[in-house]
């Protein structure tokens, strides 16, 4: 415990002990287990799930990287990569590996994008010297990451569409806006907060 | 809009052409270069389920007991206080956790107020302009044991609320 402790372990304890505690007041503390121990196993059955879906994005990243598509892409988004990770050199592969997960990320695709980001904090790791705490460049991407950069929200389209509506896609615009605002603050909080935290 | 559905549509399809077509034109072995770089598939997964089942397992005990209520009866003066329709409140709470049981609350929401309602709207909206935070911190940080996340958690709370915000705002803007 003690310095291991931060944001995420904190509310995992709360969420942990906040249940179990309610459980025991309203007397359902052995269904809140058991709920407990049903999420176990479907956390394990959707990774089991992950191997293949990763191991196809992956293939496909292996790809892109040794046809040069990647060093193409973070070509073309070199400006905007300098500027958010500015500790990170122009032709690492970390830069290669955030460029893909973000492109993946703004199309939508999720089941890429998480197996691109893990490569890129595993390139990141690489650069870190302090190995036990985030660098700029870790907290950076996953401020982006947690904020959401998806141009399309198809997902929300689809049940949108399946609920009945009559222009599903009505919402696009003001998603955009929201994200892109999101996006925004969350950028500009990292670029201020790593001065000082 | 029909251009969105395309788009929603081929984006996928298009984006493995693209690096099939180039791969091969640039005279890579697209195939065993494809098996050499599936195989940290197996790892990946395997790296990310211990945060996985540590989320999963708390979610799934913090929704049981019954303690969304008791979040939900807190936050609503204050939801109410800075304009956001209290019905959109458990998404709201609920999204930065998790995403499958914040999908569930869309799908009721549109279920009792109808898509086309504002309600129905301000969640689309804050719901496809969000991500679930704590679980990709976890995943993320978690396969390289990061310990000290620093700012990041706070920063992509924050983040997050203004998109919340801003969604109420343009939604009532736009369709109120």
């Amino acid at each position: 415990m003690g310095s291991d402790i931060n944001g995420v372990g904190v509310i995992w304890l709360f969420m942990m002990l906040f249940g179990i505690f309610l459980g025991l007041l309203n007397g359902n503390v052995d269904k809140v287990v058991q709920a407990g121990m049903e999420g176990a196993a479907k956390a394990v059955e959707l990774c089991f799930g992950f191997i293949g879906i990763y191991s196809m994005w992956l293939g496909l990243m292996k790809i892109a990287e040794r046809s040069g598509l990647i060093k193409a892409l973070s070509k073309k988004m070199g400006g905007v990569l300098a500027f958010l990770f500015p500790g990170v050199p122009k032709d690492h592969p970390a830069m290669g590996a955030m460029a893909m997960n973000m492109a993946a990320n703004m199309l939508g695709l999720g089941n890429a994008a998480t197996p691109f980001g893990v490569k890129a904090m595993e390139h990141l790791q690489d650069l870190n010297r302090d190995k036990r705490r985030a660098t700029d460049a870790m907290c950076m991407f996953l401020v982006i990451n947690a904020s959401s950069v998806q141009l399309i929200p198809a997902t929300v389209i689809a049940m949108r569409s399946s609920a009945g509506s009559a222009n599903p896609s009505e919402i696009v615009g003001t998603t955009l806006i929201a994200t892109i605002c999101s996006t925004t603050v969350g950028i500009i909080l990292a670029k201020v907060l790593q001065r000082w935290l | 809009m029909a251009i969105i559905n395309i788009i929603s549509r081929y984006a996928l399809p298009l984006f493995i052409s693209v690096i099939l077509i180039y791969g091969h034109m640039k005279g890579v072995d697209v195939y065993s270069t494809f098996i050499e770089g599936a195989k940290d598939g197996l790892t990946t997964a395997i790296r990310i389920m211990p945060y996985l089942v540590a989320m999963f397992v708390a979610i799934a005990m913090f929704r049981t007991s019954g303690a969304m209520d008791i979040f939900i009866f807190t936050l609503t003066p204050l939801a109410k206080a800075v304009g956001i329709p209290t019905e959109v409140l458990p998404l709201i709470i609920m999204r930065p956790i998790s995403g499958m049981a914040s999908l569930g609350i869309l799908a009721e929401l549109f279920n009792t107020y109808g898509a086309d309602s504002l309600v129905g709207r301000v969640a689309s909206t804050a719901m496809g302009s969000s991500e679930t935070i704590f679980y990709t911190l976890s995943i993320y940080f978690g396969s390289v044991g990061i310990k000290d996340i620093r700012y990041t958690l706070i920063a992509a709370l924050i983040a997050e609320i203004t998109g919340f915000l801003v969604a109420v705002a343009i939604c009532t803007f736009m369709f109120g």
